[in-house]
């Protein structure tokens, strides 16, 4: 499925300082029964979003008109759990573009990069720094530059550079997915192929 | 062969590696894929999508798990998107002409007891499915690990996916474990030592006596959590034991075949003198039977421990209050005693027939607690004979059990099975996250020997003062 791609992003950002995010809590398992790609944003974190009664939870911070945005800033160990894409695509179909924590799961990355979310591991202190900026004004704006591969808080100006393979790097900035890649080099998989003994 | 000393999971690795991308990830060629109905209709829609075939259908293997009622198994599926996601499942391989084993076909189980069982999950295999739960496979010595659904669409229109190499870490457990302790109690007891992350960025090798000694089912059962720490997967060293649980199964190599493949899997264990990056060493006389307590599998004591105190814990303060409010818990609080509602056996940890020995092992002659739920859920339809052809199910019959038939049930609760919120569940799955088994339910995990002292008793129980 084509994404848009990403260059330079300028966004408020809305802050869950939780740690060990698991993707159930991102998308509860008992939301994952369609079988197209869509409307997975309205059940993004369901249970902490909504009472059993499907009125809206005041505290949880989606519900908070004050905090908005397309970058989404978390505690570490962010997206373990289960595989589900559906969990990157929740987050995606949401409206975020980019995520922001100290510590990412493995295939919960795999899978946001696979999509067009762009996962940013910062320093424990940068993401610090990030959450007391917003929490000093909620509208603080935060600037993404995959590019130069550096994440900047705008109303201080501190900054810190990240890290993503050139590969990926290049894919999302021009759109490209790997099925692409791989479609363009099938004649050299079925020779791999032809050696397996499996 | 590389002459430089080399780890089984180089070995494993660097045999599937298609093409390498300088500053990028490997092509990696993926021998077997599995797919179940929930992360592969939308893979199956991109193909459409983009107009592409499925390369290898005779490398794809489908089941129906995830989303599948436990009980009337053949009266139709009551709930329509579950229905239809059935249906896609069937119409997507019948379309692209992939081996299925729907409900109701007498092969139809979870996806990683199936897998092994009928000989399909070999060593040396690369082996992916969008499940995380995937890592199981390792037990054979596969490098086996789940993946997303844009992965299982670049598996089944190339058989490849674009994969970084993971780091190398190597745990060993030395000794023998105790009475009562089994081999969920030695991977619960791994992560609560490494945390719920980690391993992340690593793919483990399990080695030491304690792994060496283990039977299959108790391998599948380790390898199945490698997840649970972080890691994309864990593997054991194929040996005697692996080869003789293989010969004869319907899809392992047969004859000649077979004397191949074997002089190949006897190949395949870690050099004297290859590294890893990273060396964790255990005590089997450390670990004793394991329960959790909080809202990630890392959240884990020995059974007759206290919870500990935030201090103690690490971690962020608030995630692990937030963690002990959600399960009505406190610090200091003693795990042994505490009351419980429900019981689960069953999921791709703990659903093969040595779980279910062990938990009729502790059932029988005695009686279910009157307050207690219980859900035995076997892992496919193959163990459910095995369960009744042994005697167990009599065993559960008379001490008030009842057997319900294949699927991932309470593990993860998208069918009916799921716990009440507020409610404890004693459960020999593999997720304690919050709403894992239901919105609001307590999961506690354990091993099924812990699993049915609670189910007998009613409280959390130290299956040691159960057992002979």
């Amino acid at each position: 499925m084509a994404y848009d791609k990403f260059t330079v992003l300028t966004s408020t950002a809305v802050p869950l300082p939780i740690e060990n995010v698991d993707t159930d809590q991102i998308i509860p398992a008992r939301f994952l029964k369609a079988t197209e790609r869509k409307g997975f944003g309205d059940n993004l974190f369901r249970d902490w979003r909504y009472n059993g009664d499907d009125s809206p939870k005041q505290d949880f911070v989606l519900n908070n008109p004050i905090y908005s945005g397309k970058i989404l800033v978390a505690g570490k160990n962010f997206g373990s759990g289960s595989s589900r894409e559906h969990a990157a695509w929740a987050i995606y179909d949401y409206g975020f573009r980019c995520v922001v924590s100290s510590f990412f799961a493995d295939i919960f990355k795999n899978n946001s990069l696979n999509i067009g979310i762009l996962p940013v591991q910062v320093s424990p202190e940068f993401l610090d720094k990030i959450f007391l900026a917003i929490e000093a004004d909620a509208k603080a704006e935060i600037t993404v530059d995959l590019d130069k591969q550096l994440i900047t808080i705008a109303a201080t100006g501190e900054s810190e550079s990240f890290a993503i393979n050139s590969y990926k790097k290049h894919n999302l900035m021009n759109g490209y997915d790997d099925i692409d890649y791989l479609q363009a080099m099938k004649d050299e998989i079925r020779t791999f192929a032809d050696k397996s003994i499996y | 062969m590389s002459q430089q000393p080399a780890t089984l999971f180089d070995k494993v690795w660097d045999a599937h590696v298609v093409r390498k991308i300088e500053d990028g990830p490997d092509v990696f060629f993926i021998d077997r894929h599995f797919i179940h109905e929930v992360t592969s209709p939308v893979a199956f829609l991109g193909l459409e999508n983009r107009k592409l075939q499925v390369m290898f259908p005779n490398k794809t293997f489908a089941t129906a798990d995830h989303n599948t009622p436990t009980i009337n198994q053949h009266l139709p599926v009551q709930d329509p998107l579950s229905a239809n996601q059935l249906k896609a499942l069937e119409t997507n391989s019948a379309k692209y002409g992939i081996s299925h084993w729907g409900l109701g076909n007498p092969k139809n189980g979870i996806v990683h007891v199936v897998g092994p069982e009928n000989g399909i999950t070999l060593p040396g295999m690369t082996i992916v499915c969008g499940d995380s739960h995937t890592s199981t496979h390792g037990a054979f010595g596969a490098i086996a690990f789940g993946i997303g659904t844009s992965e299982v669409e670049m598996v089944l229109s190339s058989q490849c996916i674009m994969q970084p190499k993971p780091k190398k870490m190597l745990i060993n457990v030395n000794g023998k474990l105790g009475k009562g302790v089994t081999p969920k109690d030695a991977v619960l007891y791994i992560i609560s030592q490494l945390t719920a992350a980690g391993a992340t960025g690593y793919f483990i090798e399990y080695a030491g006596e304690v792994f060496r000694e283990m039977s299959m089912e108790g391998r599948m059962t380790v390898c199945n959590m490698s997840i649970e720490m972080g890691a994309r997967g864990g593997m054991i060293a194929p040996d005697e034991t692996t080869f003789a649980y293989i010969k004869g199964r319907e899809k392992a190599p047969q004859g000649e075949a077979w004397d191949k493949a074997l002089a190949y899997w006897k190949t395949l264990t870690t050099d004297e003198g290859a590294t890893f990056d990273v060396v964790y060493d255990y005590q089997a006389a450390d670990i004793e039977p394991q329960i959790t307590y909080g809202t990630n599998p890392g959240m884990g004591i020995g059974i007759s421990q206290r919870i500990p105190t935030a201090a103690k814990a690490g971690g962020s303060k608030a995630s692990y209050e937030k963690s002990l409010d959600y399960m009505g818990f406190h610090e200091n609080d003693a795990m042994l005693g505490k009351k419980i509602d429900y019981v689960f056996i069953g999921s791709c940890t703990n659903g093969r027939i040595e779980d279910f020995r062990a938990f009729a092992s502790i059932v029988k002659g005695r009686k279910k607690a009157d307050h207690v739920t219980a859900w035995i859920v076997p892992g496919s339809h193959i163990v459910e004979a095995q369960i009744r052809e042994e005697g167990i199910y009599d065993i559960l019959t008379e001490a008030g059990f009842q057997l319900r038939q294949p699927g991932c049930s309470a593990c993860l609760a998208m069918n009916d099975d799921k716990i009440p919120a507020g409610k404890y569940a004693v459960s020999t799955s593999n997720r304690n996250f919050e709403g894992r088994q239901g919105p609001g339910a307590r999961t506690l995990l354990a091993s099924p020997l812990v699993a049915a002292a609670a189910a007998v008793t009613g409280v959390v129980t130290d299956p040691r003062d159960l057992i002979a």
